[in-house]
Parts: C-alpha cells; sequence; structure tokens
C-alpha cells in the first residue's frame, strides 16, 4: 500500500500517521542527530498529542515518524499486547496510518513499548520505540538544565556511581531495579527509561534500531544497531539481573522478567511472563511439540 | 661577614594616622654586631626602643630603613628586604624568639605548643616530646598540666611554657625578651642555665633582662640605647 | 662574603601567579588591580570589611568569575603552566575537582546535602574513576577520622550534621583527592566560638601536615592570625598593605590597616 492509499482510507481528515509532514520531518531530523550521537538527548518541537502528558506522547511522535504504509505495527505495555494503553495506541496507529498491527514479535517491523523490551531477540531492521517519562538520568541529583548539559558534555558522571553507592550503604546492594542507568558507546549517560534492569542487557549490541522519545520533556535519543550499552556498577558490587525461584505458571519459562500475580485473599500467587507475546509463543510451541511426540 | 647577625643603620618610627598622624622616631641609624657564642644585653630605660629592636631581628616589626643581615644555612639573608617565605625559613631554622607573652592557641596543650617548633623542622615525635618534657621539668611545670592547653596558666607558667618552645630547638639566634620577668628565683636559675648553655654551644643571643643579676651573669656585652625625646642611639659599651 | 639578596628557595616556583587582576562592578567596588605570587605550602589571608574586593577576587581566583582584566598562573602537578581563564571550561572543572578545593562559607554551598558523608566525600573519588565501593567507603572514614566526625555517621546526611561538622564534612570533601591548593571564604563564619577553635585547629594541622597552600579570606584578624604566613589588606578593591602576617598585624603601616588593627578588642 503506498502513501496516496492509505490516504485515501478515512483516516478522519488527519494526515498520514497524524502527525503532519513538517513535523515529522523535524523530528527525522532529530533522530537522525540522536543516532549519530549516541546516547545524547536531542531537543525536539513536541507537538500535541490526543492524550495527555505521561501516556505515550514521546514514544507515539518517534512512532508516528518512522512508520511507513508497509510497516507492520506491535504496541506492548509492561510486556503486554492487551492492556487499554497498548490497545489504544494501536488501534490509534491503524486508524491514522492503516498500518498492519501485530502481537507477534517477530512480524513486527515497528514495536513502540511502554516499560519492556521483548524477550524474543529482535533483529536487523526492526525499531524498537521507547516511551520515556524523565530522559534525564542526573535529574535526581542536579535539578538545573543548564547544569546537567554541561555535566553531559564533559562527561562528569561521579554523581551517577554516588547514586549507586547510596543504595549500596542504605540498602547493602545496588536497590536501583528499574530505569537503572547505562553508558552508550562509551561517552554518554543514558537513562534507558523504566525498564528492569533485567532488560538493560538485551540493549547491548542489539541489532535493532532503539529510539527513545520523552513527550513531555521533548527529547529523543536514540541507540544505533550493535552499540555498546553497559550498566553502571562498581568493581565489588558488579551489575545483576534480576532472577526468580520459580517459572511461568504458563509456558514453564525461567529465562523471562515474571509477573506475580496474586489469585486469591489467601496469599496465594502465581508468576507469569510478563511478555505475553513470548509466553503465548512458548505454550504453541508446547502444544505443537505435544502433537508431533505425544 | 663573621657575626651571626650585623645590623647596619637600622631606623625604626612609628606614624599613628589614627591618633592625628603623630609620628616619632624610635630608632635612629643603629649598628651593631653580634658574633657566635655570644650573649648582647640590650640596655636602656622603657621606651628606649629595646623591645622595637628586639623586634626588628625577629622582623616582627619592620624598619623605614637599614639592614639587619643574618647568617642563615651559610650566607647571609637581609630580613628587612626578605620575601616573607624565606622570613619564614629563617624563624623556622636560624632564629628563636622568646616574647614577653605567650601568644595562647585555644585547644593546643602545653607539650604540642613546646614541641611545635621542633616537629615543624621535622624532628621525630619521640624527639620532639622528650626534648618538650625535658624542658618542661626544668622549667618546673608539673607534669599534670602538660595535657591541658596554657590559656588558664598564671603568668609566670606561661612564661615558662614560652620559654621552652624557645629552647627546644638549638638554634643559632636567640632573641629573649624579658624571659624573667614574671619568674621567681628558682625558676631564674634554670633560665640562666639554659641561656648560658645556648651561648656555650655558640648561639648568638640578643636579650633584655629586667633583673640586673641575671643580667650580669648571662651578658658578655650590653648595647645601650637612649631616648633623647624622640631620638634613640646605640653605643656600644663592654660589660 | 657575599650578601644574598635572592630568595633562598631557589628550587621552588611560585603555584599561583596572579597578575593585574582587575574587576570593577562600580569605581571602587569590586577588584581593582591585584598582583600577588603564592608558593606552595603558603597560606595567604585577605582580610577586609565587607565591600573591599576580597570575596570577588576570591572569586576570580578560583574560576568562578571571569575578571575583565589579569591572568592566573597556575603551575600544576606535571609542572605546566596553566592559564586559568584561557583553558578549556572542561580542564578548569576538572582543576576545580582534583589539585585545588573550594571551602565555601555556608556549607551547603559545598556539600550535597541529601546524600550520605560517605557519598560527599567519596563523589570526588568517583569522578577520576574510583569504582570500588569497598575502598571508597575506606576513604570515606579515613576522612571523617581525620576531621573528627565519627566515622559511624558516614552513612548520615550532613542535614543532620551540627554547622562545625557540616564544615569539617567540607573540609574532608575537598581534600580527598590530595589538592595542592585551597581557597577558603570565611571558613568559620557563622560558627560558635568554641567550634571555631576547633575547626581553626583542624585547618592549622592539616595545612601544616599536608603542606597545603591556601588562599584565606576572612575579616577576622584573629583568624588570619592563626592560620596565614601572609596578609595582604584590602580596602575599595585595592591591596593596601601586604606582607608577613604578624608584621602587618603587629606593625601596620597604613592608615587603613592601623584602623582595623586598633578595632579588634583584645588584639
Amino acid at each position: 500500500m503506498n502513501l496516496q492509499q492509505a490516504q485515501s482510507n478515512d483516516t478522519g481528515g488527519y494526515n498520514f500517521a497524524y502527525l503532519d509532514e513538517q513535523t515529522k520531518r523535524m523530528i527525522r531530523r532529530g533522530l537522525l542527530k540522536a543516532v549519530a550521537i549516541p546516547g545524547y538527548q536531542v531537543p525536539f518541537g513536541g507537538r500535541e498529542m490526543p492524550l495527555p502528558y505521561g501516556w505515550g506522547t514521546g514514544g507515539m511522535q518517534v512512532t508516528a515518524t518512522v512508520i511507513g504504509p508497509d510497516d507492520t505495527l506491535k504496541v506492548i505495555d509492561q510486556g503486554a499486547d492487551d492492556t487499554t494503553n497498548a490497545i489504544s495506541i494501536r488501534r490509534f496507529f491503524a486508524r491514522t496510518a492503516g498500518v498492519k498491527t501485530t502481537e507477534v514479535t517477530t512480524e513486527a517491523t515497528v514495536i513502540q513499548t511502554r516499560h519492556r523490551i521483548p524477550e524474543t531477540p529482535l533483529r536487523s531492521g526492526q525499531i524498537l520505540v521507547y516511551q520515556v517519562p524523565i530522559p534525564e538520568p542526573l535529574r535526581f541529583i542536579e535539578p538545573r538544565e543548564v547544569e546537567t548539559r554541561t555535566m553531559h558534555a564533559l562527561q562528569e558522571y561521579g554523581v551517577m556511581h554516588v547514586k549507586l553507592y547510596e543504595d549500596i550503604a542504605r540498602h547493602g546492594h545496588i536497590a536501583t531495579t528499574y530505569a537503572y542507568p547505562v553508558k552508550v558507546n562509551g561517552h554518554y549517560v543514558m537513562d534507558p527509561s523504566p525498564i528492569p534492569k533485567f532488560d538493560n542487557p538485551k540493549m547491548d549490541q542489539c541489532p535493532a534500531l532503539q529510539l527513545f522519545g520523552a513527550g513531555r520533556e521533548k527529547r529523543i535519543y536514540a541507540i544505533p544497531p550493535y552499540t555498546r550499552v553497559r550498566s553502571l556498577d562498581f568493581e565489588d558490587y558488579p551489575f545483576e539481573i534480576q532472577r526468580w525461584d520459580e517459572s511461568c505458571e504458563f509456558c514453564g519459562a525461567t529465562d523471562s522478567f515474571l509477573d506475580e500475580v496474586i489469585t486469591d485473599d489467601e496469599g496465594g500467587r502465581i508468576f507469569v511472563c510478563s511478555d505475553t507475546d513470548y509466553c503465548r509463543q512458548r505454550q504453541q510451541q508446547t502444544a505443537a511439540n505435544e502433537e508431533t511426540c505425544p | 661577614m663573621n657575626a651571626m647577625i650585623r645590623v647596619d643603620n637600622l631606623c625604626k618610627g612609628f606614624t599613628l594616622h589614627n591618633q592625628g598622624g603623630v609620628s616619632y622616631q624610635v630608632l635612629d641609624q643603629v649598628s651593631f654586631t653580634v658574633a657566635r657564642g655570644e650573649c648582647v644585653v640590650l640596655d636602656g630605660p622603657s621606651g628606649s626602643g629595646k623591645s622595637t629592636l628586639l623586634r626588628s631581628l625577629y622582623a616582627n616589626y619592620k624598619p623605614e630603613s637599614g639592614r639587619v643581615w643574618v647568617r642563615h644555612k651559610g650566607s647571609e639573608v637581609d630580613l628587612v628586604s626578605a620575601l616573607p617565605r624565606d622570613v619564614i625559613d629563617v624563624r623556622k631554622h636560624t632564629i628563636g624568639y622568646v616574647s614577653q607573652f605567650l601568644r595562647v592557641i585555644p585547644r593546643v596543650s602545653t607539650l604540642d605548643v613546646v614541641m611545635e617548633p621542633a616537629r615543624r623542622l621535622g624532628v621525630s615525635r619521640e624527639e620532639s616530646l622528650a626534648r618538650a618534657q625535658d624542658l618542661l621539668r626544668r622549667l618546673n611545670i608539673p607534669e599534670r598540666l602538660w595535657s591541658l592547653a596554657p590559656s588558664t596558666f598564671s603568668g609566670g607558667e606561661q612564661q615558662r611554657v614560652n620559654i621552652a618552645r624557645g629552647f627546644v630547638v638549638d638554634y643559632p639566634v636567640l632573641l629573649l625578651d624579658e624571659p624573667t620577668a614574671s619568674l621567681d628565683a628558682g625558676n631564674r636559675e634554670v633560665v640562666v642555665d639554659l641561656i648560658r648553655s645556648a651561648r656555650d654551644s655558640g648561639a648568638a643571643i640578643v636579650g633584655i633582662f629586667h633583673d640586673a643579676d641575671v643580667r650580669n651573669r648571662v651578658a658578655d656585652r650590653a648595647i645601650a640605647l637612649s631616648a633623647r625625646k624622640t631620638q634613640a642611639i646605640a653605643e656600644e659599651t663592654q660589660s | 662574603m657575599m650578601h644574598a639578596e635572592q630568595t633562598l628557595m631557589e628550587a621552588a616556583t611560585p603555584l599561583l601567579q596572579v597578575q593585574g587582576i582587575r574587576k570593577l562592578y562600580a569605581p571602587g567596588k569590586g577588584v581593582d588591580g591585584v598582583d600577588f605570587d603564592l608558593y606552595p605550602g603558603e597560606v595567604l589571608g585577605i582580610v577586609g570589611e565587607s565591600g573591599s574586593g576580597k570575596t570577588t577576587l576570591l572569586g576570580c581566583l578560583s574560576g568562578s568569575l571571569i575578571p575583565d582584566q589579569g591572568r592566573v598562573l597556575y603551575r600544576n602537578r606535571d609542572d605546566r603552566e596553566l592559564d586559568l581563564y584561557n583553558i578549556s571550561e572542561s580542564d578548569r572543572r576538572v582543576l576545580l575537582r582534583t589539585e585545588w578545593g573550594v571551602v565555601h562559607q555556608h556549607a551547603r554551598d559545598g556539600l550535597r546535602m541529601g546524600v550520605s558523608a560517605g557519598a560527599n566525600i567519596g563523589e570526588r573519588l568517583m569522578a577520576v574513576g574510583g569504582r570500588h565501593y569497598g575502598q571508597l567507603r575506606e576513604a570515606g572514614e579515613n576522612w571523617l577520622r581525620e576531621v573528627e566526625i565519627d566515622p559511624a555517621r558516614i552513612n548520615d546526611t550532613p542535614r543532620t550534621f551540627s554547622g562545625g561538622m557540616q564544615q569539617r564534612l567540607q573540609i574532608a570533601r575537598n581534600l580527598v583527592t590530595g589538592p595542592r591548593l585551597i581557597f577558603m571564604d570565611e571558613p568559620t563564619g557563622g560558627l560558635d566560638v568554641s567550634v571555631q577553635a576547633r575547626l581553626l585547629d583542624l585547618l592549622r594541622n592539616l595545612v601544616m601536615d599536608l603542606g597545603l597552600a591556601v588562599v584565606l579570606v576572612t575579616h577576622d584578624l584573629a583568624v588570619a592570625r592563626l592560620l596565614s604566613h601572609r596578609l595582604m589588606v584590602m580596602k575599595h578593591g585595592k591591596v593596601v598593605e601586604h606582607g608577613l602576617t604578624d608584621q602587618v598585624l603587629d606593625d601596620p603601616r597604613h592608615p587603613y590597616t592601623q584602623l582595623l588593627v586598633s578595632s579588634v578588642l583584645g588584639n
């Protein structure tokens, strides 16, 4: 389907993917700059989107900018395709861009995500768009924008380790479990958005293009494919991902991020894969295996 | 020059700008030398400039003109024109000064006060401590006071701490301003001994002594300063 | 016999050379032409009343205020001469984190009030690449001991410290990278007299033990007498008298110095 055909569908009078072409051009320039300087926050002229700040406007503007009529879009929210927000955003693009949508990670060309990276390894040619609330990793300790920009420019990241030091002093271990700061391409320190630290290793040397959009703060940043991404740590307190004693109740996975689900009011609980597609694929695979080899 | 100290035409006056600009000359063309191993006493009535001269020898007062040559580490330094850091070096290694009043620093113990000049020179803590303890004992400062700051001591006790501090290092030059003023006979004896030992070891000493007996026992010669209205002229006399 | 009218420390070169510094906000307000050299291990006191320009001068010397005229030359650990306002902002900031220290009058300007004492001390080490938590903690405990703060308070934030303790923590935070030159602005300002005494004692010993060069701005002549080797008296942006500290205070020549000295009770 080409652009004219897409536009001839009933998109309710909106331009393809909602944003006008000039805006997309502006954001694309920003994205190019972001890709050229991995981990560096590029300001952009964020537009009003039909949903408030804090609901993924940044991610949506990035998706709207890169998506084309031949793309297949997947949208997940905390790993799930079927939450209200994921469904709303997916429907938004189906309406305004007329693109195909999917829940299967391997079928998608553009994946917009809130707070998780899919378990299924991504491949070259895919684009992962993250929704970011607060892009500035130094904001917790330095409220002044001018100062944080200078600190990034001069690589003055001592304070990031101060934060980790404080964790160890207070809790005996690095207590940061999500939005765990990373160093990109050996230069910029970046906030990877509130993904669990479990997902951090997936960003390193990832074949896909990773784009980050913060709508309220109006910043975008990027990690080009096959870029070095290292989580910050101490020599004697090295970075570790979360592990569970349990496995997924539905598919038996022991290597995915598990959500804890309370099942009754007597303390009953089960653990299930947060990534719904991954879980379903595994269940389907198990069923297929059982059919062929009963 | 073989002398340890050579004062050359020293002139020192004061101008009190905030009291109508009144000025008066205290030292006028004062010249003399002090050799190794001799103790020179500054004589003269009160107001004749003895203290002023002594302070000028320590670079505590700055003369208008003239020179104060001191033999320091084998060469000569003019204290009048020297840089502050060089004066500090001279005070560290060469010139010891026992002032009339102990300047008390809060919280510093008597032992630390006495040890400090030696520690600053790099003398080990043990050695400095031993010297300080020995001096304090000789000067009859009871051991129970050693760990206290001298701020609550009597005038005589403070003066003895001051003296101990002045003798903890073997200075080639010693300047003493009324060192026995607040002391009883017994302690005066100790100080006389200290001065004579220093002199016999080769120190060049310049002192102001109110007590005639002490003066006679330590001085090799005297330099008389006389006040003639607003002028003072130094005359060398043999004692 | 040779009369040597030259500096005796021939090998030593000045650590800091200040040439023609001028920064004026209005005639007589600011710094109006200041020159001096500072050698390793020297403590230079700058005294004057409020409005004398001493704080402006300190700002110009420590890299936080760009002077209208003049140069500040610093000889670094590698024996390279750096022109403070001709090097990059980055190099200046590195200098301030490694070879220099700044102790502010108000501890809150020199500390991170919301993080622990240990983190405050360790930050400069982390900034220059310290990545071993155990070592950072040990350094924190050692320095707390050095500045007479109970090491058990290493996890407490400075908000829970008294004023004197905050000031001592500020000193520890600066000294941890072994700086050679410290700028201090009224370090005992606002502290109770007994607390001041303790802090001054600590500073005196640290300066002597570590061979620090210090530029100390104060309005308190007693502090200047206790800590500094040399003294500069400022009035209306100019240096009216300078020299050996005890000489300037005991034998003041300039009318303003005489006024200052005579105004202090019990000097």
